[in-house]
């Protein structure tokens, strides 16, 4: 096949598909067992200093911030990161364990930059940036979840996205024409929080799935946190809705407003004045530290950093949720 | 003094390109607003497409976020982001708004960084969505706010492709053929594009907006119509709709 064009980011993360059937061979066990336990325990077990992790979905939706909030607080360095991020990855950031990024989109939507991404891409804190699109990121765990090495596009093509990613433009074998070659993307860590699971990490997600499906298998570690444990009964009473079967997961996290201050379809509405809390916090170092001491590291756990809010706030998150009619 | 805003304008703008019956990649702020607008003046069968999995969502409550649950409220099909970049691929999706922090006479979008790549003076977002819906829509309309730091000879980094360096370039790269910008929209006036050149090129003004007024706040060379027209101001039914049913909390307007 004759290379067109070779984009000259870093590959950060090279695929082993041999590798990583051998993985999921001998790692990854078939049996239902019990695999829950707390944010800590999942962290600890899991990611280790140099981790290349993913989170799924993003900052302000259904994103797993409780496991994020813990990784703050243990304090993993020079991670790896998959980058489509808002909250999540600007604190992660702010925090300084971030060493490479492979980047699709950080930033803070509607209030515009990700303070973190600015501070340490412009200081060359950051060893390694490389860009992709939106779609381009998402191929790259989809290309592993059908276990092979790249997925052929049509998106990037011509664009300084491309020059800066680790893609390859070819010449199609069958139609001659050029296209745009996505390598896959295997994750040391994944992380991806859910409506519901069982103890065995069967789960389930309402609304729109995101890139749940294709990240969770694409991870050779994949940590679930749940709003709700439920009986595997009712997981087999709608198996249907199951978009992560139990083999992929080797972690199961309680975390009942696992994704706040960011919300969860149909159970609870974002915390906008927290977001905006953080937004003007993350405008100076020093501001980012305080927060990140209030809400990670002057409290335990999950179960204590809810209390920071108290239960007549997050009733009313509930009473503000999108409902189904 | 004018009675409306230039986001209220601009949304107005909008709201009027689209056909009814079509497909559109929506990103949040103002094609969120045009989108709704169109809604329920103009195109009611206008399908809004979000890059996270919503289609077909009736945009009655604005949604903060392209991934949150008003992105799917009473759609028609709530899948993930490669359902939607998938469909987009295979030709499904009419239209795309896009924006960015710098726009070349090509319509190529920059939202990556200001200055040096490997030693930026602002690292922007990046590409999210953007390269996608520039890459694969059929066609695309750019928001923009009209000044010479914006509309640029060339862009700092091209990370969404507009006509790239001219005619045939896309298709060069492998593009999918007939795609591209249809218009730039901004807070002075209609851009479209010359079909020989492949260039920036000055349809319409908005009220109260002189030729000189545009070309002094580009930075590039304008192509001219052979009529510039003038765009009509907000009406009442459009100011009405805007602000007392889709942002009655003067989130964005």
């Amino acid at each position: 096949m004759e290379i067109v064009a070779s984009g000259i980011g870093e590959l950060i993360q090279p695929p082993d598909l041999e590798a990583f059937r051998e993985w999921n061979r001998t790692q990854k066990s078939r049996k239902l067992i019990d695999k829950r336990m707390d944010e800590k325990e999942a962290i600890a077990r899991f990611v280790q200093d140099g981790s290349y992790i993913g989170t799924e979905l993003y900052g302000t939706v259904r994103c797993p911030m409780s496991l994020i909030r813990e990784l703050i607080r243990q304090g993993h360095q020079d991670l790896g990161v998959a980058g489509q991020g808002v909250l999540e990855l600007d604190m992660l950031l702010a925090a300084g364990q971030v060493s490479r990024i492979d980047i699709t989109y950080i930033g803070m939507e509607v209030y515009g930059v990700s303070n973190g991404l600015r501070r340490a891409v412009e200081s060359g804190q950051i060893r390694s940036i490389v860009d992709w699109s939106n779609a381009g990121i998402t191929w790259r765990f989809k290309a592993t979840s059908i276990g092979a090495p790249f997925i052929a596009v049509r998106s990037m093509l011509g664009t300084d996205t491309f020059k800066h990613s680790a893609a390859k433009a070819v010449k199609c074998p069958f139609t001659g024409e050029t296209v745009c070659l996505i390598p896959a993307l295997i994750l040391d860590v994944g992380m991806i929080h859910v409506h519901r699971a069982d103890r065995h990490g069967n789960a389930q997600i309402e609304g729109i799935s995101g890139f749940a499906f294709e990240m969770a298998r694409a991870c050779k570690r994949l940590i679930i946190s749940a709003e709700e444990i439920v009986p595997t009964e009712e997981i087999r009473r709608y198996p249907d809705r199951t978009i992560i079967p139990y083999y992929l997961v080797d972690a199961v996290v309680h975390a009942p407003f696992g994704s706040h201050p960011g919300e969860m379809t149909y159970l609870y509405a974002r915390d906008e004045p927290e977001i905006k809390e953080w937004i003007q916090a993350n405008k100076t170092v020093e501001g980012a530290q305080a927060y990140l001491d209030r809400v990670v590291h002057n409290v335990a756990d999950h179960q204590a950093y809810l209390q920071l809010f108290g239960d007549d706030r997050l009733a009313e998150l509930i009473e503000m949720r999108e409902k189904r009619e | 003094m004018s009675d409306y805003s230039p986001n209220e304008l601009l949304i107005c703008i909008a709201a009027r390109i689209f056909e009814d019956g079509k497909t559109c990649f929506i990103g949040t702020g103002i094609p969120m607003l045009a989108a709704s607008l169109a809604q329920r003046l103009y195109a009611p069968d206008l399908i809004a497409v979000f890059e996270f999995g919503g289609t077909g969502a009736l945009l009655e409550d604005l949604p903060m976020a392209v991934g949150e649950a008003r992105t799917f409220h009473k759609a028609v099909s709530a899948s993930g982001i490669c359902d939607i970049m998938e469909t987009a691929q295979r030709g499904f999706i009419d239209y795309g708004f896009l924006g960015g922090a710098q726009i070349d006479p090509y319509g190529n979008l920059n939202s990556t960084v200001i200055g040096d790549y490997a030693a930026p003076k602002v690292r922007l977002p990046g590409s999210g969505g953007g390269n996608d819906v520039g890459s694969l829509c059929w066609q695309t309309i750019a928001l923009m706010r009209h000044d010479t730091i914006r509309f640029v000879p060339q862009v700092d980094f091209v990370t969404t492709p507009g006509y790239l360096t001219g005619p045939g370039a896309r298709e060069a790269a492998g593009l999918p053929a007939g795609t591209g910008p249809l218009a730039v929209i901004s807070t002075l006036a209609t851009m479209g594009f010359d079909p020989q050149t492949c260039r920036m090129r000055l349809d319409a003004l908005h009220p109260g907006v002189t030729v000189d007024q545009v070309l002094e706040n580009t930075g590039f060379q304008l192509l001219l119509a052979d009529e510039v027209r003038h765009n009509d101001p907000p009406t009442a039914q459009e100011l009405e709709t805007l602000r007392t049913q889709i942002d009655p909390d003067r989130l964005y307007i």
